[in-house]
């Protein structure tokens, strides 16, 4: 039996086609969710099927990929991601924002600026930012054909209600060139002012949901508001354990039983080359190596 | 917005022409015309199956007629015929210039949000953006539908049914609508609670000069409430006139009946 072979990036050419000719509609429509034909992948939903689909769609043989899940290069997520489209594509793939002409993300946007060129490719969950609000699918399209959103307002004001404060601290939704609202995938709010006016192209896929929809490069975002409660962004009050960051969004990690914890940035490849370049926080980080099979 | 409601009120709010309403073979509502002026409250009394609710949601441009027209006058004065208006304007209509209370709040209410958001929703939805304005509305509406300003920020599912209904009302009243359909809006409550609703609705209907059009199979609540009553059967209006006439004078071998099915007092 021959071993089983895959075209390139794993999907089929039509596939392809019908994926980009859903990409090529959402970046004509800022903030639109566009309907795809998503495919079975393998691997369970909830792990990127949406995102790994973008991502085979838009590769190439001279692409450099990167994926982060939660900011981080080296989660299983992220490696086994790597891996597949290394195997399947045989692109070169690297850890290194500047580096990488498609990133494909889950709950992160890389603290490095992002130039233009690249593509930014999102793992999206559940793509309607009205969907707690509004269970019907008829109702939220008809919401959006006619932008008709002060449901939105009632999320943040029921969250001011309740907290004093607008608490929604993820999927903080946006509005999108002025006219659709859209859900930035549960990345944190401290990354919604990157999004907007970004030089990279933002692409989103939901694979269960099945809906694809983008931002176009130099695109304004805009995070949804009260006039008395304006948008704030979040992040821990600490510097980075490991490189001394105080403008990064920070994980906390705890570290034994009696309460101890650090903070440490969430996006490995920043804290990494700040390290390298000689910023250092309070710990030190014990380098890691894989013990090497014998 | 208030001379412009001068200029009106002997102009009619809303035109029926020729209403009809045909499922297939059955014909829900037959040749329905009629006016209402502003700050009037018409009743459509009947038995069930006899039209109401399909004539409510006609008149309120949720459902297409077959055959015949409604027509609104506008804010600007211009009466505009309700089919040719777009869906986008139809609805903004329903949610600033229109109310609707529904017999089952649940259908009318956001059950799962705070009573606060769900007066503030049909604010939010006409562009107010400033959290402390929204606030202050809601509390004001909800102590004038006499709901314990204490509870604004607890959700509909733990109001008693009144309460209920009446956070409906300060819902839909918010915007100051100049028109309320109503159906059934005291089914399902017990009588005291009922009286006091009914005694609500005519206050904020007289203080806001609302016109109004309740759908009811209770006499009382047209009684109460209305200044006209049109008396529906098979699908046609029979009988229309004041109240007070048609509750009191009957002309109609079936009006006369549903007057003498109450239970004397």
């Amino acid at each position: 039996m021959n071993a089983p072979t895959y075209n390139f990036a794993y999907l089929d050419e039509q596939t392809k086609r019908m994926i980009r000719r859903a990409i090529l509609k959402a970046i004509a429509i800022p903030g639109y969710q566009v309907p795809f034909a998503s495919r079975e992948m393998p691997m369970p939903y909830g792990w990127g099927t949406g995102g790994v689909q973008v991502t085979a769609a838009i590769l190439g043989p001279d692409d450099v990929l990167k994926v982060i899940d939660q900011g981080s290069d080296d989660t299983t997520n992220a490696i086994s991601i790597r891996k597949f489209f290394g195997k399947t594509a045989g692109v070169a793939t690297t850890t290194s924002t500047t580096d990488a002409t498609v990133i494909q993300t889950r709950h992160r946007i890389p603290e490095a600026e992002l130039h233009a060129g690249q593509v930014l490719v999102y793992q999206v969950p559940i793509p309607e930012p009205l969907r707690f609000l509004e269970p019907r699918e008829t109702e939220t399209r008809r919401m959006h054909a006619l932008a008709e959103y002060g449901l939105m307002h009632v999320k943040l004001y029921e969250d001011i209600a309740r907290f004093g404060h607008i608490a929604t601290a993820y999927a903080y939704p946006v509005k999108v060139n002025a006219r659709y609202v859209m859900d930035p995938s549960p990345t944190p709010k401290f990354d919604n002012p990157k999004m907007d006016n970004c030089a990279a192209l933002q692409l989103f896929g939901a694979g269960r949901e099945k809906r694809i929809y983008a931002i176009p490069p130099y695109t304004t975002v805009v995070s949804l508001d009260f006039e008395d409660h304006p948008f704030t962004r979040y992040r821990f009050d600490a510097p980075c354990a490991l490189c001394g960051a105080d403008n990064s969004y920070l994980d906390e990690i705890v570290t034994d039983d009696r309460g101890g914890r650090m903070f440490v940035c969430s996006d490995t490849d920043f804290c990494e080359q700040r390290q390298a370049a000689g910023h250092h926080g309070t710990e030190r980080a014990a380098p890691h190596k894989e013990k090497a099979h014998v | 917005m208030s001379e412009a409601s001068h200029l009106d009120n002997d102009q009619p709010l809303l035109v029926a022409d020729g209403l009809a309403k045909n499922y297939g073979q059955l014909a829900a509502c037959r040749d329905i015309s009629f006016s209402l002026y502003p700050g009037e409250v018409l009743a459509i009394v009947g038995e069930s199956g006899s039209g109401k609710s399909t004539l409510l949601q006609l008149l309120s441009a949720q459902l297409a007629p077959s055959a015949g027209r409604v027509s609104y006058r506008m804010r600007d004065g211009v009466l505009r015929d309700l089919a040719v208006l777009g869906e986008a304007e139809r609805r903004f209509l329903f949610r600033t210039d229109w109310g609707f209370v529904h017999q089952d709040p649940a259908q009318g209410l956001r059950m799962g949000v705070s009573a606060g958001a769900n007066v503030g929703e049909r604010l939010m939805a006409v562009g107010w953006n400033h959290y402390g304005k929204i606030r202050d509305s809601a509390s004001t509406w909800l102590e004038r539908v006499e709901i314990d300003v204490g509870r604004i920020d607890d959700a509909p599912k733990t109001y008693s049914g009144g309460m209920r209904q009446r956070l409906q009302i300060a819902r839909n009243l918010v915007t100051e609508p100049r028109l309320v359909f109503m159906d059934e809006p005291t089914g399902g409550l017990d009588v005291s609670v009922q009286a006091r609703l009914l005694d609500l609705m005519r206050n904020l209907v007289s203080e806001l000069g609302l016109a109004a059009i309740v759908v009811t199979h209770d006499l009382a609540v047209a009684r109460l409430l209305s200044h006209r009553v049109m008396v529906m059967k098979g699908g046609r209006v029979i009988e229309t006139g004041l109240t007070d006439q048609v509750l009191d004078d009957p002309r109609e071998p079936y009006t006369q009946l549903l007057v003498s099915s109450i239970l004397p007092p």
